[in-house]
């Protein structure tokens, strides 16, 4: 081959190579221009579950938010049935997610999900759990199935008992507000009753829950101690709610009783309504509804 | 006899350099496991400068409503024109206190380490890192007003043909506004403005970023809580073109966070994740072409939620730093070493090239 070709094979095969070792990242490179947007309506939220082509039918992405927001209610359920002063249970994890479509009875989800206990800070383990979120025409509270093995090993009997004893025969009745303060401190006196208060919350919490939801107990704004009645403490709540999706802090007042051994139960909860224009607490003190004996909602 | 006129100087004086050297003591021991007053961190700003005056400048590149200065640290060596450059804010939602925290934390461990780690020094001479304390500094000053004020998450700006107060910054930016996950009810949380870039915030950013986007490789926002890395966008019908790539830096950044305190943050768009919201700012940033566009949401999942505690403030920030050193690093590496390859394969290129090129002329 002549020198001049051979240049020339050499000069293209270089000039081709050096192209590939150049770097693929390109700076300011645009993205397709965007679709016109579909609609404004906040109702775009509820979008359904996207079913990954790679998963089997029903088969959920665990971290995504279909599984998430199932997986919290289950949290709200367990922390009714078994939240007290001295227990807290916690959502860790997502393992596993199923979707199934039961029509105009709704959707339920079948999850794979470990749990924390916050208070003595004991890992559950593993829990299976399933979510009813009943169809559009029925607006009830999401009904929750759970097994849970690691539930049966708490044991916070002792430290139930001394606290009971202790408001029940203290001469005055325990208040407190801000639980946590604005710092996120917890003074150690007040801890058990801000569990209480979660715990209290977590009836709220899975009551208003929806696919469309995700509520955490922002903060017990106040709490005060009512008399003693049938064996069980009293207290009327204060509560914040932070709901994820929309952002908004939802105010509830309500009436908790609890003993060691009857649990936690709620009665008069009442949603407040958003203050736009007040600047203090105290301006948005709404009259106390009087105390009727009406049971749990 | 000393007269009251003197007695009351003297007394001032005496109180004035007290206090003086209080504040001094106080700025030296500056207590990052701590949350601070805005005052205090403007004070701190300017002390940063004042005593890193060869790898730190503040700029002020915006007024906020109520007219406090919206201002960003500059950190980085050997400067140049066209200088590559990280972005990062910190408060744009005013209850989410643990993120301004990150932003000081953030700053005090590159100005710690950068003459004895040999990579940051590196990369600070390549790349110029803006962060920007908070962001929303009206709406913080208001959450520390008392405690009925603490969870609020706009700014303050005032409603316009509405009773409200406040927009959500983070719903204001021009990119897929106010097409979902945001409101045009100026009394809710996610209210995203009379339109995009109503808000003095946002287009401080945006008047400041966008005629430098192109020089922009990173665009970082820090928020709390959930304890996941957001990619863009937020908006379910579009994926970024590099969507691949950032996932994957993602999830190197949530492994980086999960070494330090065993802590799991979950990766994905916030479609996938949270929930569709229009306006955001990491998608204004992709949207302009900042390839490199990442929220994070700091501690925890719930349990404190915004009143994250203090005792959470170092520990948070140590995994948050090592995520987002993760991404810096790639974003750097990628940006000059592969460049450096490709200028070194066109220059042997070129040699070789006229080598042969002389060799046929002979």
């Amino acid at each position: 081959m002549s020198r001049p070709a051979c240049a020339l094979w050499v000069s293209a095969l270089l000039f081709l190579s050096g192209d590939g070792l150049a770097s693929p990242f390109q700076p300011g490179t645009e993205p397709p221009a965007p679709e016109p947007p579909e609609s404004n309506l906040i109702e775009d939220l509820e979008v359904p579950p996207q079913f990954d082509g790679a998963m089997p039918r029903g088969e959920l992405v665990p971290h995504h938010y279909p599984a998430q927001r199932a997986a919290k209610v289950v949290e709200h359920y367990l922390n009714t049935r078994y939240g007290s002063p001295y227990r807290r249970v916690h959502l860790h994890q997502v393992h596993k997610a199923g979707l199934e479509d039961l029509g105009q009875a709704g959707n339920k989800y079948h999850l794979e999900i470990s749990l924390k206990e916050v208070v003595s800070n004991t890992d559950l383990g593993p829990c299976s759990a399933e979510v009813l979120f009943s169809g559009e025409q029925d607006q009830r509270a999401p009904q929750v199935q759970c097994s849970c093995e690691g539930l049966k090993k708490l044991d916070t009997k002792a430290e139930e008992e001394a606290l009971f004893q202790k408001l029940n025969s203290s001469d005055s009745l325990l208040s407190g507000s801000n639980i946590p303060d604005s710092y996120g401190h917890v003074a150690p006196e007040m801890k058990p009753m801000w569990k209480l208060g979660a715990a209290a919350a977590s009836f709220v919490m899975l009551n208003e829950s929806n696919e469309g939801t995700l509520y955490n107990m922002a903060q017990v704004a106040n709490f005060t101690q009512l008399e003693t009645e049938n064996d069980q403490l009293r207290f009327k709540y204060h509560i914040l709610l932070h709901e994820m999706i929309t952002q908004e802090i939802l105010h509830w007042k309500l009436l908790a009783t609890w003993s060691p051994a009857g649990g936690v139960s709620v009665s008069q909860t009442e949603l407040q309504p958003k203050c736009h224009h007040c600047e203090t607490a105290s301006a948005i003190e709404i009259p106390e509804a009087t105390p009727s004996p009406t049971s749990a909602s | 006899m000393v007269t009251p006129g003197v007695l009351v100087l003297l007394l001032t004086l005496l109180r004035a350099h007290s206090f003086t050297a209080r504040v001094l003591t106080e700025l030296r021991n500056y207590d990052y496991t701590k949350y601070h007053p805005l005052p205090e961190i403007m004070t701190w700003m300017q002390q940063m400068e004042t005593e890193n005056p060869e790898i730190l400048s503040t700029t002020v590149y915006g007024r906020s409503y109520e007219n406090r200065d919206i201002q960003f640290l500059k950190i980085g060596l050997n400067p140049h024109e066209d200088k590559k450059a990280i972005w990062m804010d910190c408060g744009i939602h005013a209850r989410e206190w643990i993120s301004p925290a990150f932003c000081q934390y953030f700053v005090k461990e590159i100005l710690r380490t950068y003459k004895t780690d040999t990579k940051v020094e590196h990369m600070l001479k390549n790349l110029d890192l803006y962060v920007t304390p908070v962001l929303n500094l009206d709406g913080y000053t208001y959450t520390w007003k008392d405690n009925t004020t603490r969870l609020w998450r706009k700014n303050r700006s005032p409603g316009t043909g509405c009773n409200c107060t406040g927009t959500d910054l983070n719903r204001n930016f021009d990119a897929f506004w106010g097409s979902t996950g945001s409101s045009s009810d100026c009394c809710e949380e996610i209210y995203h403005g009379t339109e995009a870039k109503s808000e003095a915030e946002t287009r401080a950013v945006v008047d400041f970023v966008g005629p430098r986007s192109k020089d922009f490789l990173c665009f970082l926002s820090i928020h709390s809580y959930s304890q996941m890395i957001l990619v863009p966008y937020a908006h379910p019908n579009i994926k970024a073109p590099n969507y691949d790539e950032l996932m994957e830096v993602a999830n190197d950044a949530a492994k980086a966070i999960k070494a330090v305190h065993g802590m799991d943050y979950i990766v994905g768009s916030s479609v996938d994740l949270l929930y569709p919201a229009g306006g955001t700012s990491i998608g204004w940033a992709r949207f302009m072409g900042i390839p490199y566009s990442f929220t994070f949401e700091l501690r925890d999942k719930g349990e404190h939620g915004f009143v994250l505690p203090e005792d959470q403030i170092q520990p948070t920030c140590e995994e948050a730093y090592e995520g987002v050193r993760a991404i810096l690093t790639y974003v750097h590496d990628k940006t000059f070493y592969s460049a450096a390859a490709s200028l070194t394969a066109t220059l042997w290129t070129t040699l070789l090239a006229s080598w042969l090129t002389n060799a046929t002329l002979l």
